[in-house]
């Protein structure tokens, strides 16, 4: 299935802001992070269609998930 | 910081100085000590603009120590924007300098006869009030240019633009970074109007000659401030991701969550916002030979802020912060950073808050003053406020009052202070925030987005109603805690994790005060703050009517998530229940 990753902040570098990749149906969140070398410890928000995912959610064809370092501001 | 210095501006024979024993307010700091006195002081009934309301000036309980982070300042009044009570903070060198010099507070009270404006000299030689009319209606970049050539650059200036002379009620108070450039305000509720009607331009804070304040356990001092800041340093938060973007690298997490505020509260996603990210941000502020990484203030180790240059490698303003980016870019529809830089260097000058400025500015492109994401039309907006004309003098009193004379039904302001960038509807956490503070809209004063949206210090579904109310409660009485300390609130990212940090912190208290204080006295600080605010609130007139949002937040959902703010009357007036 073909799904959207975007990625953010520190997440990027050495990667891709929006990238369109090919996934066997049935992979989940955190499959999609481990297969981007994303340190699992330095996560912060997942988010699929707006709403916050976790790791265990299995991703639909053309969905896009966004993936954020842990961030704040104000 | 054992005395408190009282400016009595409108005395017989001109101001008058007098010196007192700080008293009950020893060991006190910033927006404790600004409240209590203004409780205390200020007949809440008054004119905000009038003789009988006080500005009072407080560095934090550890500013103008060896402490990392500590080097926020408040200022408190009756705001002329809201008729509140009114804590507004700012980084920048001054609270550190103040804190040196020994003052718990600056009182500065009554309101001089005739049109003679004035500067205050403050220094460890005393307090000198003195006529300087060469300084009228200069703003703030040319004002803070022409007073160094006569003190120098040792010192922290505070000051207004032509905004607080002409006592507008978005205007800010100016504190120097340590460049000194007048780029951090205490923004929020007009206190720069207040400055302004009691005709003070400036207040020159020289240190010199002044050492650091000295803990009372300067070992234990040491050691506990080490811990903290290894801990803010540990922290991806405070470590990582502020120093290398700032806090615009929210402008995508909001936009992606569907809660960035885009064209005046039209919908919860901007489809320029890639464009004006902090990650944008950041790598064009490095290509032109500015800085992604800057602190505010000596002893910042967090550094949140940065330079913006033109693209021929010129200044042009400070780094526009996520709540800036904003409110001239989102909430209007403008996707350019050079336009957001520009308007951010012209409210800093004339002496605005850029979280007023630009909602106004949205709220007149919603009465078709021009067009949403017009960038030269917000130019020319934010020039009129420059210039003082009639239509500028409306603009600059902020998005309420500009609303009502353009006829706008939906102007985005609680306690007629404008909402900043978050959309209480998809984050109904920051909802109840904005509509119970007692400062009037204010996203800081308890700052649900970290955990509803950024899963900072817990998790709770920013879509529902379930569990807002006592985030918010906590997260109110914590800030009111922190903000009385004189650390930069972004220290919470860090403390709300890490409990060792937050101990870190509770230690360097108790070392330098040689105090018993734990977690629940913070607490208790907090409550006390914010009884003490409600209160006058409530003796000028505030109702739990007031303590809502506009009402189109009940009624009228926006895209992606179409559902409108759910958080029950009886809920929101529970959350100063305790
Ligand atoms: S983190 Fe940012 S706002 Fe806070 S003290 Fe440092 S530069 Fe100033």
């Amino acid at each position: 299935m073909k799904l959207t990753i975007k990625l953010f902040a520190t997440f990027r570098q050495g990667r891709f802001d929006i990238a369109e990749r090919e996934f066997a149906p049935g992979t989940t969140v955190g499959q999609i992070v481990d297969q981007l070398d994303l340190p699992r410890e330095k996560l912060g928000i997942l988010m699929v269609n707006s709403r916050h995912v976790q790791l265990e959610r299995v991703m639909a064809e053309g969905e896009t998930l966004a993936i954020f370092p842990l961030v704040g501001g104000g | 910081m054992d005395k408190i210095v009282r400016i009595n501006m409108g005395a017989a024979g001109g101001p008058q100085v007098t010196t007192e024993p700080a008293g009950e307010f020893a060991g006190l700091g910033g927006r404790a000590t600004t409240s209590m006195i203004i409780g205390k002081e200020v007949n809440p009934l008054c004119h905000a603009l009038g003789a009988e309301n006080k500005l009072v000036i407080a560095p934090g309980m550890l500013s103008g120590t060896s402490g990392a982070m500590s080097g926020r300042l408040s200022v408190g009044c009756k705001s002329p924007l809201t008729g509140t009570i009114k804590e507004s903070n700012a980084g920048g060198q001054a609270a550190q300098v103040l804190g040196r010099i020994g003052y718990a507070a600056i009182i500065i009270e009554g309101k001089p006869a005739g049109d003679d404006l004035y500067k205050i000299h403050v220094s460890s030689a005393g307090v000198k009030v003195e006529v300087d009319n060469s300084l009228k209606l200069l703003d703030n970049y040319p004002l803070i240019e022409k007073l160094r050539g006569q003190y120098g650059d040792k010192v922290a200036y505070m000051s207004i633009g032509s905004a607080g002379e002409r006592l507008m009620h978005a205007a800010s108070i100016a504190c120097t970074d340590p460049e000194l450039r007048p780029t951090r305000h205490c923004g929020r509720g007009g206190v720069g109007a207040v400055m302004g009607s009691k005709r003070v331009k400036a207040i020159i804070l020289d240190d010199s000659g002044c050492k650091q304040r000295a803990p009372h356990d300067p070992e234990a001092y040491r050691d506990a401030n080490r811990k903290f800041v290894e801990g803010l340093r540990k922290h991806p938060v405070t470590g990582e991701g502020l120093p290398a973007y700032g806090t615009n690298v929210l402008t995508n997490v909001l936009n992606e969550a569907g809660g960035y505020p885009t064209r005046n509260f039209t919908s919860g996603v901007f489809e320029g916002g890639a464009k004006i990210s902090g990650e944008a941000q950041a790598e064009l502020e490095t290509k032109r030979g500015g800085s992604a990484t800057h602190g505010c203030h000596r002893g910042c180790v967090i550094q949140c802020s940065g330079i913006f240059n033109d693209k021929d490698g010129n200044y042009v303003s400070k780094q526009p912060e996520y709540e800036t980016v904003w409110s001239h870019g989102g909430h209007c529809g403008i996707d350019d950073l050079d336009t957001i830089a520009k308007l951010d260097y012209m409210d800093d000058n004339i002496g605005v808050d850029t979280i007023e400025m630009g909602v106004t500015v949205g709220v007149a492109m919603t009465a078709g003053l021009c067009e949403f994401g017009d960038r030269e039309g917000a130019i020319r907006l934010v020039e009129e406020v420059a210039k003082g004309t009639p239509l500028g003098r409306i603009l600059g009193s902020g998005a309420g009052t500009t609303g009502k004379v353009f006829g706008v039904e939906k102007v985005p302001v609680v306690k007629n202070q404008a909402l900043p960038a978050y959309d209480p509807r998809p984050i109904q956490g920051i909802g109840v925030t904005y509509a119970t503070t007692p400062m009037g809209a204010d996203h800081t004063a308890g700052y649900a987005i970290a955990t509803n949206i950024l899963k900072v210090g817990g998790d709770v579904d920013p879509l529902k109603p379930e569990g807002q109310v006592e985030l918010s409660r906590n997260l109110q009485i914590a800030t009111a805690a922190i903000d009385s300390t004189g650390m930069c609130l972004f220290i919470a990212f860090a403390i709300m994790d890490q409990p060792e940090t937050f101990q870190a912190l509770i230690d360097m208290l108790n070392a330098f005060y040689g105090t018993n204080l734990t977690a629940d006295g913070v607490v208790a600080l907090g409550k006390q703050v914010l009884s003490v605010e409600r209160d006058f609130n409530q003796r000028a007139g505030f109702t739990k009517a007031d303590d809502r949002l506009p009402r189109y937040f009940y009624t009228d959902p926006i895209a992606p998530h179409n559902q409108t703010f759910s958080v029950t009357d009886e809920d929101l007036d529970s959350v100063f229940t305790w």
